[in-house]
């Protein structure tokens, strides 16, 4: 064997179990899943090929009114992680000393230990009519009757966003991390104020780390289920929760793939057109390239 | 060379994978919440050596956990009675029962002749029954003492103080309090869709009077308890399991008859511990167990003397809720035809997303 055909040996091994994983868990499904899709039930046992399940989609109101709001509430929760997420990181990161940063970062790791449906849970504790929050405003003597802060839309948005906002915060402070303090000095000598050196300097640098941790935190919360099924209450329709019931409670596992395939599109294209925006390519996210 | 050590491997590899499942002395039990209670299970693996792993469900998710695997990976089922006909014929899930291997005589007549009649295809039997109840409405009377129908769940003095199940009993209890006949039905699709929409319409109306939709027993139990809800449409043994911590709490048969299902034992299509599953439903019918298995979970065993073998508590929230007249009033669900279920799907849909 010569020295390339190892160097090629090597490279393929290393790169086995990433390709095998992509293929088996990623490639595979997704493939198996699209063909579902495309397979119409006309009767029970009885079906065809066609994209019946997609225009299906498009001709009932609501599956497609759940998706752009499922859509727009990800966007909103992706906006206010930002605004909780960015002032975290940044004192993280500049501002903390080296021992408190430990701490800090810990302090937002902890949380995470716990799993999704524990800390919903949690949430429903303190926030059902006759839970922790309801009580104490009653002997505060702020309300005199017990108040119902569980099962709407607001709910669900702060859970959503009390989930998410560590994977805004982690890169958000490694980008911080990696500015160099003289930048901000300079811009604040050459007269620049807070806000000025914030926008013109702060932000382009951490924008990487922005577009990042924007794309994971709005893919987390499109796809997420437990969360809105346990704080929205009646009326809140998650898109999730529509392919659950398509698939389980329906039996109908040609929509419910329909709908699986769209939730994913759907997304891709969010997050395409937000980098289009923030021109920003998906590379500049993963890598700095220091030109 | 090299394609044949690729072959050994993706041979081991499934070898691997077909050997793990569980030996026979596992019983892979796939059931509803309270109905495999810890001290059952240690006892019957004191006596039998047969180690019972649970899986809490529901009637949709058995169908679905059970297609998805063509019947596999469990050993032991309880669907209700009227969920195994046609998923049967449309999946193939289920294997027959062998009769024989199971003590007959502990069952009340009626109760197994009547599950029998439900889940017989081609001359084979699929199900024995398990324990039977019936589904109404669940009232905390201090509260609302006047809460007799399915309809009453609309009335505005009530509004935010119920709560719902957004599955079919809802949409077909609501069609009984309207004066319909949704049972009766259910060889007719287009009137079947007729009585349906009109409970639907009837709910999307009322919804401003519904908390939260409820999604299981706990749930349901919490915001009875904790007074948040005053009545919801309810299965009787959760109720009376309520009623025992607050006698203000429980079942009501509605006034247009209280829905009546059974929940069986059935085989799952690849159970691979089909004689541990025989035992194991033999022991739960000992009159001993029945007795065990009723007060915990608060419903009526299939066993000759059900009634009897239960808790003196239960037994007195049973006649406290039902008079004779209720129990005759009972409607019993039948085998669900095929594409009905499409229908309330998308109905039930409709409510969840109205405004």
């Amino acid at each position: 064997m010569n020295q390339r055909s190892i160097r090629r040996l090597t490279l393929f091994m290393l790169l086995a179990p990433f390709l095998l994983w992509i293929a088996l868990l990623i490639v595979l499904p997704h493939a198996g899943i699209f063909t579902l899709s495309l397979r119409e039930k006309v009767a029970p046992l009885v079906y065809t090929v066609g994209p019946g399940n997609y225009l299906d989609f498009f001709r009932e109101p609501i599956y497609w009114n759940t998706l752009l709001r499922t859509a727009s509430f990800s966007v909103l929760v992706t906006a206010l992680t930002f605004l909780v997420g960015f002032p975290i990181a940044y004192y993280i990161a500049k501002i903390a000393g080296r021992r408190a940063r430990g701490a800090l970062f810990l302090g937002c790791l902890i949380p995470l230990w716990v799993s999704d449906l524990v800390r919903a849970y949690g949430w429903m504790i303190l926030l059902r009519e006759t839970g922790v929050v309801s009580s104490f405003l009653q002997w505060t003597g702020i309300v005199s009757v017990p108040v119902e802060l569980l099962y709407n839309d607001a709910t669900v948005v702060v859970g959503l966003v009390y989930t998410v906002v560590l994977f805004m915060i982690v890169p958000l402070v490694s980008t911080l991390d990696g500015m160099d303090n003289s930048l901000i000095e300079a811009g604040y000598n050459l007269g620049g104020n807070g806000l000025t050196v914030m926008r013109r300097i702060v932000i382009p640098y951490a924008m990487p780390g922005i577009v990042a941790g924007s794309i994971v935190v709005f893919m987390l919360t499109a796809g997420s289920y437990l969360t809105p099924i346990l704080l929205g209450g009646k009326n809140s329709m998650w898109f999730t929760e529509q392919i659950y019931e398509q698939f389980i409670t329906r039996f109908n596992w040609e929509s419910g793939a329909a709908f699986g395939i769209l939730l994913l599109l759907f997304t891709s294209l969010t997050v395409w057109l937000g980098l289009r925006l923030s021109g920003q390519s998906l590379a500049s996210t993963v890598a700095r390239n220091e030109a | 060379m090299r394609k044949f050590k690729v072959l050994a491997v993706l041979a081991t590899l499934a070898v691997a994978t077909t050997t793990t499942p569980a030996a026979a002395d596992t019983l892979r039990l796939l059931t509803w919440g309270s109905y495999a209670p810890e001290n059952v299970i240690e006892m019957f693996k004191n006596e039998t050596g047969i180690e019972v792993e649970v899986t809490f469900s529901n009637n949709e998710e058995m169908i679905s956990k059970l297609r998805a695997t063509g019947g596999g990976g469990f050993d032991l089922a309880q669907p209700s009675h009227d969920r195994i006909h046609a998923a049967q014929l449309e999946y193939n899930i289920y294997r027959p029962m062998d009769l024989s291997k199971i003590d007959t005589s502990a069952y009340d007549p009626s109760l197994l002749a009547a599950v029998k009649a439900n889940t017989t295809i081609d001359g084979e039997v699929y199900s024995v029954p398990h324990f039977w109840g019936t589904s109404g409405l669940v009232v905390n009377k201090a509260k609302a003492p006047d809460l007799e129908s399915f309809a009453d769940l609309c009335d505005p003095q009530y509004e935010g103080r119920v709560s719902m199940r957004l599955k079919r009993t809802i949409l077909i209890g609501m069609g009984y309090a309207m004066g319909e006949d949704p049972f009766g039905a259910y060889g007719d699709i287009a009137e079947y869709e007729r009585i349906i929409n009109a409970a639907a319409e009837k709910l999307i109306a009322c919804k401003a009077n519904v908390k939260t939709y409820w999604t299981g027993g706990d749930d349901l139990s919490n915001l009875l308890r904790s007074g948040e809800i005053v009545a919801s449409d309810a299965w009787d043994g959760t109720a009376f399991k309520l009623n025992t911590e607050n006698p203000d709490i429980n079942f009501r048969p509605p006034s247009h008859g209280a829905m009546g299902w059974i929940d069986t034992f059935t085989l799952p299509r690849k159970s691979k511990a089909e004689e541990a599953a025989y035992q194991w439903i033999n022991f739960v019918m000992r009159p001993d167990i029945a007795k065990m298995m009723s007060s915990h979970s608060g419903y009526v065993t299939a066993h000759k003397d059900g009634g009897d073998l239960t808790s003196d508590q239960l037994k007195a929230s049973f006649s406290d809720a039902f008079s004779n007249d209720d129990v005759a009033n009972i409607k019993w669900f039948a085998n669900i035809p095929p594409g009905l279920e499409d229908i309330e799907g998308k109905v039930l849909e409709r409510i969840k997303a109205a405004q």
